[in-house]
């Protein structure tokens, strides 16, 4: 048997590791740098402190994100503490000479969404940020993951980190899926069978039927969770779906070069008979509409399910218990009927425009309900512009809701938009830990669907008996 | 930018029993608004610690006097969701040098080494030891010896060994950091980046 298949995450991996030290990291070339306001200034600061610069400039892109504001973006940022920091942006990328898309700017938005939209992440890329949901950019065969201020310090100053190989995990999900079922349920799904902590020390790749046939946007939205299993990243191989989304976007390859790299990301993909530390297999078949019951995303479960008891799972009672006890829930309740306070749909999860495609096929022709309140954010203005140019604006505002503009906005919930005390979201973001949404807020994650259907009924709803 | 050296800790230590500890519980988000890394301590565990009125929560194990120490004590899966740093910087703010669990999330753990908080991975059977042993007596004092890679609860003698990669471990003991090891190699990173493809 041969020995030199390997993995689309060897291929990429190991052609990035510039030196191995012997027990201990290897030192990891980086392709493409994201900054955003929250987790750079102290590194700046670093390189101040050191006396040291930026290394490769032009291999960095700022975007402004966590800490704006969703409305009235043309006015001054009222909170000093976050216009600080906006500024704090600004200043480093100007002084640097890093690119820096900024409020206001037309190219502004997600980190995680204007990365994929302008080409700027490509198959093959080492990619990193200061945003555990840099996974997201794996959609495209590229190693993406989240690092810490200090790494963002060491990419700047020397454009590498220093990481242990993580192991190698692939996760399988073959068949066709049910009515109503999106990429966002597919990986709820994933993440409720492995647990929160179950890729933890892997890389994953995704790999069968259900993801061949996934647009580059739900890709997008599961690579964007395998953090919210533990693993470092997500990634699944390139094919025609992905040339397809970057050929003619401003940053990509274009003419010969577009060709040279073609061919180079078409050998981007698993040699058949390479191994892995771990796999998975599931059938899309088993996978209906999800929703997260507790405070961490492996506490999902069908929507139609009922909550389960702590006996039948993993892992101590008390926690599960303190964390029932935070969302008011109980033991082997039913999830369809709970009220839902706010509704939320936006994030670098699900802030794209299928997912707004999605939201407007249920609402369309229903009313918001009474009690109510919606925030609908889009990822970046590219995908603002584009749901007004497919009417889908006029679709919410004649079920009465408001389109906000775009920004991190009530995912983590560092600007205005946060989720009341005791009350209950449905959110199409990535975490339902106590207080992400805000301090007492109490999330159930799910898919667009499930929030639109929350949305206009004011319970959680079923979206097959909409649609 | 050399951090404290760490070779012997001998402390007492803080008990938190829960799973999944998540760095927005750890620091929430709100709190990342800082463009200086200062102050982060007095916002650990924030939402555990205080009530709404910013007074203190009595049941909080940070609000207990009869615990202290350099050392927590934490439940397994610690350090999972956000990469915010800022987790570790309130950790380490707040007066702790180390952080004991049986599991721990990736990139809190990679954080953590990189300030120089030492997270020593401990058996299921092990945790629940050393949580027996505080929960005998409050001030049981805990040896974790980086050199011989050990922890050991000292009342009882009771020990086990921790792994770390030798790299990292050096590090820590000499307060070396990676930076300054990448700076020593700028010319190799110069010659591959010629070479890329991007």
């Amino acid at each position: 048997m041969s020995n030199t298949a390997s993995t689309l995450f060897d291929k990429v991996w190991d052609s990035h590791v510039v030196r191995k030290i012997e027990d201990g990291p290897d030192v990891l070339f980086i392709d493409r740098h994201f900054i955003h306001e929250v987790t750079s200034p102290v590194a700046f600061l670093g390189l101040q402190s050191r006396g040291i610069g930026v290394m490769f400039p032009n291999r960095t892109f700022a975007t402004a994100d966590h800490n704006t504001p969703t409305i009235n973006q043309h006015m001054p940022v009222a909170d000093p503490l976050s216009a600080n920091q906006l500024k704090a942006l600004e200043t480093n990328a100007t002084k640097y000479g890093i690119s820096h898309w900024g409020l206001g700017n037309p190219k502004n938005g997600i980190v995680h969404v204007v990365g994929p939209e302008n080409g700027i992440t490509l198959p093959g890329m080492t990619i990193v940020c200061g945003d555990s949901h840099t996974s997201t950019h794996g959609a495209f065969g590229a190693i993406a993951f989240g690092i810490g201020t200090s790494e963002v310090e060491m990419v700047l100053s020397s454009q590498c980190i220093m990481q242990p190989k993580p192991k190698k995990m692939r996760i399988n999900v073959n068949g066709q899926l049910n009515k109503a079922v999106l990429p966002k349920d597919v990986v709820l799904y994933i993440i409720s069978q492995l647990t929160a902590a179950g890729a933890t020390g892997y890389f994953v790749e995704f790999a069968g039927e259900v993801f061949r046939n996934m647009s580059m946007e739900g890709r997008m939205t599961v690579c964007n969770m395998s953090i919210e299993m533990g693993a470092r990243g997500g990634m699944i191989a390139p094919d025609e779906t992905t040339f397809n989304y970057i050929n003619g976007r401003e940053k990509a390859p274009k003419a010969e070069a577009w060709e040279k790299a073609l061919a180079y990301w078409k050998t981007l993909k698993t040699d058949e008979g390479a191994s892995f530390d771990m796999e998975y297999t599931f059938d899309a078949a088993d996978i209906e509409p999800m929703i997260t019951y507790g405070t961490n995303p492996g506490m999902g479960i069908g929507i139609s399910q009922h909550i389960p008891k702590a006996e039948s799972l993993k892992g101590g009672k008390a926690s599960y218990d303190k964390s029932l006890n935070y969302m008011g829930f109980h033991e082997e309740d039913a999830m369809i009927g709970k009220k839902v306070d706010y509704v939320f749909i936006g994030s670098c999860t699900n802030g794209r425009i299928e997912d707004f495609r999605a939201f407007a096929s249920v609402v369309k022709g229903r009313k918001k309900a009474d009690h109510v309140t919606a925030w609908i954010v889009p990822g970046s203005h590219i995908v603002e512009q584009q749901i007004k140019e497919e009417g889908i604006l006029d679709i919410l505002t004649e079920a009465g809701f408001q389109l906000r503009q775009p920004g991190c906005s009530a995912c983590l919930a560092m600007n205005d938009d946060k989720i009341p005390a005791g009350k209950y979201a449905v959110s199409t973001s990535n975490r339902n830990f106590e207080g992400r949404q805000g301090p007492g807020a109490r999330t159930m994650l799910a898919s667009p669907l499930v929030a639109a259907a929350a949305a206009v009924t004011g319970v959680v709803t079923d979206p097959r008996e909409l649609l | 930018m050399a951090y404290d050296k760490f070779t012997v800790l001998t402390s007492s230590a803080v008990p938190l029993p829960i799973e999944n500890v998540d760095t927005d519980q750890i620091i929430p988000a709100r709190f990342l608004k800082a463009t200086e890394r200062k102050g982060f301590g007095d916002n650990l565990f924030r939402d555990w610690r205080y009530n709404s009125d910013d007074s203190p929560k009595q049941d909080f194990v940070l609000n207990n006097p009869i615990y202290s120490g350099k050392i927590l004590v934490a439940g397994r899966n610690f350090g999972s969701g956000s990469s915010r740093e800022h987790a570790a910087w309130a950790i380490y703010d707040y007066g702790f040098r180390c952080v004991v669990s049986s599991f721990f999330a990736d990139i809190f753990k990679g954080n953590s080494l990189n300030i120089g908080i030492l997270p020593v991975t401990v058996s299921e059977a092990f945790l629940d030891k050393i949580f027996t042993a505080i929960e005998a007596d409050p001030n049981a004092q805990l040896e974790v010896n980086l050199p011989a890679q050990t922890i050991t609860i000292i009342a009882t003698g009771e020990n086990e060994s921790f792994a770390i990669n030798g790299y990292k471990k050096h590090n820590m003991i000499n307060g070396f950091d990676d930076i300054d090891y990448l700076q020593a190699m700028k010319e190799e990173i110069g010659t591959y980046a010629a070479t890329s493809a991007y």
